[in-house]
């Protein structure tokens, strides 16, 4: 077995492990809390996020702002910087593109989505650049920073939302003016499910191909394992830092915009529910691997969407998602620790078994 | 003076209640991730922490009708939950600051999963000292309303600074911070002391939360913190990790996030959302200002990875 094949197996093995870890835990706690049966919990879970076409839809809907997000946290990563900042820069983008939207709402959809796009990605790119700038330029530690920037991002929104940009008929939701029906971001093909999703799983294969064929890529790589060699190496690392965060910053952008475009027509408070917070947990559940990215956000997905059957059915309340993805990855990141263990111990079993 | 309207004077004056009202989580989540990070460990979860401190106070005093119960309920359930964080990060490979993050998301996520009973129902107030009764004036009044846990924190800040400095328990909490090998040579057990100090440090948070739900804002919503768990963090690297020095950074904090209501009360309501993001524009200017790439922060101890 090929090394290669050998890492991918145990990276699968370990990730499972942790998953059932956090299931069990979960499982307690409905148990000792809630008096719920766990494993009626766990199938209508199932059938909440995937047990119909219409759930998976939903679920895969949920799916694409997380796509997104966790790409700002998992491209910056590669070169070993933590950034935490998602949910600003989606905030961010949404803002900048139902502004965009607006201004040019009388061009044409295409016109209006590029040019919402383009705003968007700019404005949650140039954020998380401001962060790895910081921490490149002036030694400031980028996680701190990315998440106090998120809290002010958050203030600007709910500034321009109610102040500069704010629809005067919108009375007891502050909102921006709608950027029209006609405007708005279709579905693909005759599903439910928008083009946001799409934008997310081609923005993971360029991240992906980038990474893994191109010198950039490598050059990243480098940078990540060791800072060190790579200035010796005469590589510019502070150029890379700003292209990795602003590459990020400009996916979680692109993430509001799609809130915007394609589900709520206009940039209001909804924005800040917690899609970036969660691409975070996405990112580290898949280890910032961009392909590893799309099923394990498809997988939070689900489980983000089956919270409301769950409210229904069970009676549990509505932070039993947050709950599970919180046990998620505090299991996720324990099981670090099994890594380079587990098949050794596996190896060993085997040669006693062997004798 | 006698009446009520003090005009323009009724904005430094509100920051004053502020420092004095808002400021007292600060001190106490500053103090405990100060004590945390000296033995060179950084804990990111305490907004989680002070999440859960808030609802099982809220949740004690309610059921038991003693909010000091509440309050060493918190203090309690904090140390376990710092307890819990030390653990994770003691397996090889784990990233404290990941953890952070994580027990962040669990606790706050928690609090909201078992608190959701006690979103409702009014559970008895910690109650304050009255200060202010020399004035007549019913600003100063109000503003001089002091919270016995205020005054425990500004002990209690004062009283760490003490222990870090003079005790044997404190040098061998800094050598851990400073120097493993160091820590090692002396015989101490470098992981019990960072155990140790971040479930304190834990405590410190529970009891932090325990105020905002049992004294200001005094209810219990999920609402309640605006991220005061995580600019302590930030408090403390500003305060360069010095006790003393963070609880006047935590007076500062709580001045600075009053100033949005403040002049909304008199009048000022421009940019009244731009103002509230003041302490975390604060925040980042002086980490801007005092931080350099070129050597690790005056202060910093050595064996902290974040800050490095």
């Amino acid at each position: 077995m090929g090394t290669g094949m050998g890492t991918a197996l145990e990276r699968i093995a370990v990730s499972a492990l942790a998953l059932l870890a956090s299931a069990v835990i979960f499982g307690l706690l409905l148990i000792l809390y809630a008096g719920v049966d766990p494993f009626e919990a766990y199938a209508l879970m199932y059938q909440g996020a995937f047990g119909s076409w219409f759930s998976f839809q939903n679920t895969l809907t949920r799916a694409a702002p997380l796509i997104l997000t966790a790409l700002c946290t998992a491209l910056p990563a590669r070169l070993g910087l933590i950034i935490i900042g998602n949910e600003g820069a989606l905030v961010l983008g949404g803002v900048a593109a139902a502004a965009a939207g607006v201004a040019v709402a009388a061009s044409g959809p295409l016109v209006t989505n590029l040019a919402m796009a383009a705003a968007a990605m700019i404005a949650g790119g140039a954020w998380i650049a401001l962060a790895g700038g910081l921490r490149q330029y002036r030694g400031v530690n980028e996680t701190i920073s990315s998440l106090l920037l998120t809290y002010i991002a958050i203030a600007l929104m709910n500034h321009f939302v109610e102040g500069p940009l704010r629809d005067p008929s919108s009375l007891n939701k502050p909102s921006t003016p709608p950027i029209g029906d006609a405007n708005m971001l279709g579905t693909i093909g005759g599903s439910d499910v928008h083009w946001g999703l799409a934008f997310g799983i081609v923005a993971c294969l360029l991240c992906y191909g980038v990474q893994r064929f191109t010198t950039f890529g490598f050059a990243m790589q480098v940078i990540g394992g060791n800072p060190k060699t790579a200035r010796m190496m005469g590589l510019n690392v502070g150029r890379y830092v700003l292209v990795a965060c602003a590459a990020g910053g400009a996916a979680a952008g692109l993430a509001g915009m799609v809130e915007v475009a394609a589900v709520h027509g206009k940039a209001n408070a909804s924005l800040a529910v917690g899609y970036g917070f969660t691409g975070i947990l996405v990112s580290f559940l898949a280890r910032h691997h961009p392909l590893a990215i799309i099923p394990v956000a498809i997988l939070m997905g689900g489980i983000g969407a089956s919270g409301g059957l769950l409210q229904r059915r069970l009676d549990l309340p509505d932070a039993a998602v947050v709950v599970l993805q919180g046990i998620i990855f505090v299991c996720i990141l324990a099981s670090e620790t099994l890594y380079g263990r587990s098949w050794a111990w596996l190896w060993r079993f085997r040669a006693v078994e062997g004798r | 003076m006698d009446g009520s309207d003090i005009g323009l004077w009724g904005v430094p004056l509100a920051m004053l209640a502020g420092a004095i009202r808002v400021s007292t989580p600060f001190i106490f989540v500053s103090l405990g991730e100060c004590l945390t990070e000296r033995s060179g460990r950084i804990n990111l979860g305490l907004e989680g922490t002070l999440m859960m401190g808030a609802m099982t106070a809220y949740g004690t005093a309610l059921l038991s009708g003693s909010p000091w119960l509440g309050v060493l309920v918190a203090a309690s359930v904090g140390l376990m939950l710092g307890a819990l964080h030390a653990a994770l990060c003691q397996l090889p490979r784990v990233n404290d600051i990941a953890t952070g993050i994580g027990l962040m998301l669990f606790g706050t996520g928690l609090a909201f999963f078992l608190g959701k009973p006690y979103i409702q129902p009014k559970a008895p107030n910690l109650g304050a000292l009255d200060l202010g009764g020399w004035s007549s004036i019913p600003q100063v009044q109000q503003a001089l309303q002091v919270n016995p846990l205020f005054l425990v924190g500004i002990v209690l800040a004062f009283a760490l600074a003490w222990a870090l400095k003079n005790t044997r328990w404190g040098l061998i909490v800094r050598l851990a911070g400073e120097s493993v090998d160091a820590a090692l040579a002396i015989g101490a057990s470098v992981g019990r002391v960072r155990m140790l100090a971040t479930a304190v440090g834990g405590a410190f948070a529970g009891i932090g939360g325990a105020f905002l739900s049992l004294y200001y804002p005094g209810s219990w919503n999920e609402g309640l913190s605006s991220g005061q768990g995580l600019m302590a963090v930030a408090l403390v690297i500003f305060a360069r990790w010095d006790p003393i020095r963070c609880l006047w950074a935590s007076l500062l904090f709580g001045a600075a996030g009053a100033i949005s209501p403040a002049l909304q009360s008199v009048g000022v309501t421009q940019g009244y959302y731009l103002f509230s993001a003041a302490p975390y524009v604060l925040t980042l200017a002086l980490m801007i200002a005092t931080c350099s790439p070129a050597r690790s922060l005056r202060g910093a101890p050595a064996e902290l990875g974040a800050v490095k």
